[in-house]
């Protein structure tokens, strides 16, 4: 299961719609270990085209470095598909390299509506998992943004 | 010339759980020749019909390699490799 914070969601959407039809593409992360998605950076699509998407090198370099030095991996990666659903195509199942991470999907082919789904994919099996949007990660018994629930 | 290689999480599997491994060599393929002595099996996630697979990205000082020559980079003494999985994808 993928438990999302609201803002981040709307983000990952917002981010999809603005750069509606190129696909729009990013990561957010989180504290290693944590399965907590926390900060969202948008990524530039290097191909900017509205059928493929791929981080620039150097730009992931930069960024895997500084999730590295914070103590962050990526819990999240997220694209868009501007007119097909929101699954995993057979380019997205190859390149998918980061075990742990949620790949979340958002379609915008219909201008008044979404659709957000996550996947995990390992070795090449993609399995869809359920979407928990959450106001806050307070109280919602997997730990607190930064303390831990009453015990 | 000594190295320091940086391991990304989905090929650990090869340097029993290592993120960061040693390696010598002159020229970026002989750093993944020797690494493939001491971590069987990297060889093959990094380099297909003998140029560098498309889904991997490997820096050498920052540089992405692309740039540098490929698997015919230059590797000085003390320099850093970093090995990233692309990420990339699209609609087919």
């Amino acid at each position: 299961m993928l438990q999302i914070r609201r803002d981040l969601a709307e983000a990952i959407v917002a981010h999809a719609r603005r750069d509606h039809p190129d696909e729009a593409c990013g990561v957010i992360a989180g504290p290693e270990g944590s399965d907590r998605p926390l900060r969202m950076i948008e990524m530039a699509n290097a191909e900017r085209s509205p059928t493929f998407y791929r981080f620039d090198s150097l730009e992931q370099l930069k960024v895997w470095r500084e999730m590295d030095a914070a103590g962050e991996e990526p819990v999240v990666i997220y694209h868009s598909h501007t007119a097909t659903e929101a699954y995993p195509s057979r380019t997205d199942i190859s390149y998918a390299s980061e075990p742990n991470a949620h790949y979340v999907l958002v379609s915008t082919r219909h201008p008044g509506e979404h659709e957000l789904r996550s996947y995990r994919i390992v070795d090449g099996v993609v399995t869809e998992e359920p979407v928990e949007v959450v106001e806050s990660y307070l109280f919602s018994h997997t730990g607190a943004d930064d303390v831990p629930d009453c015990r | 010339m000594a190295v320091n290689v940086s391991i990304p999480t989905i090929l650990r599997t090869h340097t029993g759980g290592e993120k960061s491994v040693e390696a010598a060599g002159t020229t970026l393929a002989e750093i993944i020749d020797d690494l493939e002595t001491r971590h069987g099996g990297l060889k093959a996630r990094l380099v297909k019909d003998g140029s560098l697979h498309r889904f991997v990205n490997v820096y050498v000082n920052d540089e992405d390699v692309r740039f540098a020559g490929g698997l015919d980079a230059e590797v000085t003494d003390g320099a850093t490799v970093t090995i990233l999985p692309a990420v990339a994808g699209g609609m087919r």
